[in-house]
């Protein structure tokens, strides 16, 4: 049975299913780090002493991701805007790229935790060591989901174009929502965790 | 969203979206050099949050082109936002409650 409006609009919402679904599914997102950033909140306001990031944490190195992230958010963008103008090869670059920064960002994030293992800091050793974590876990975990996604849809999944190329480029434009999405959660974690 | 784009109106996209990517890189840097002036608590809050507000408007405006998109997506989102700030601000709430008692 084929599902309905994967591509036309309902005419009730005037839009499709994935593209209400995909923004349902992100404000719950936004509720759930929400809940996580308001701890966060509650326990820095009501400690004595709570250290600055840049003490603990290393501030180049994130750096460094966030500009990796941002690079990737544009090359997701770019690859749907490719799928718009029928090149596919040119939304496999696109999308290969988003991909490959995704690895990046993971590896420095491997970088970043070893190191902090391997001066016995870890979660249990103070509330911010416990919520950076916390924060960071969850976020790197939405990054290793939208890589998954993103690896189907440059690899198996791209089939798809063939057959029903509209459908595919909705897709990808979901899927890319949900990876600016992971950045945009970067863009406040980067300073409420590192800078502040 | 989820119409056919001229190639025309995808150059123009696509531009845009270099001059936001640009953008957000220059904002990153704004938020790293502003860090080391080791600002009051409140100040450096006070910017770190209006830097990273603008770099989110941003992305979500260009690349998830809420600045195009439905009536219906803009209204769930403005019913999170509010939720969101009141999971936010219930903290404080408590936390300036207990100050005062």
């Amino acid at each position: 049975m084929e599902i309905p409006y994967t591509v036309a609009e309902r005419p009730d919402t005037g839009l499709n299913n994935g593209k209400i679904g995909i923004w349902l599914f992100l404000a719950s997102e936004v509720m759930l780090f929400g809940a996580l950033f308001a701890s966060y909140l509650m326990m820095r306001i009501g400690a004595a002493v709570w250290p600055r990031g840049d003490s603990i944490l290393n501030v180049p190195l994130a750096t460094v991701n966030t500009v990796v992230l941002i690079s990737s958010s544009v090359t997701m963008v770019m690859a749907w805007a490719s799928l718009q103008r029928g090149s596919f090869a040119r939304f496999r670059l696109f999308m290969g790229i988003t991909i490959l920064c995704g690895f990046g960002f993971l590896t420095i994030k491997y970088i970043e935790y070893s190191t902090k293992f391997h001066h016995h800091l870890f979660p249990s050793k103070s509330t911010f060591l416990a919520i950076y974590f916390t924060l960071t876990g969850l976020h790197g975990l939405h990054v290793i989901g939208g890589m998954v996604v993103n690896a189907y849809l440059w690899g198996p999944g791209a089939k798809l174009w063939k057959t029903d190329p509209e459908h595919f480029t909705n897709r990808v434009e979901n899927a890319g929502l949900f990876w600016h999405f992971v950045d945009l959660v970067w863009i406040f974690l980067f300073p409420i965790l590192y800078l502040l | 969203m989820g119409h056919h784009y001229t190639p025309e109106e995808i150059d123009r996209q696509v531009r845009t979206y270099i001059l936001v990517f640009i953008t957000l890189l220059a904002l990153t840097m704004v938020t790293v050099t502003v860090s080391r002036f080791h600002l009051p608590v409140r100040e450096a809050v006070a910017v770190a949050l209006l830097v990273a507000s603008i770099k989110a408007g941003l992305v979500a405006s260009y690349f998830m082109h809420l600045i195009s998109e439905r009536k219906l997506i803009i209204l769930v989102l403005v019913h999170t936002v509010v939720f969101f700030l009141a999971v936010l601000l219930l903290p404080l709430w408590t936390h300036w409650d207990a100050i005062h008692v």
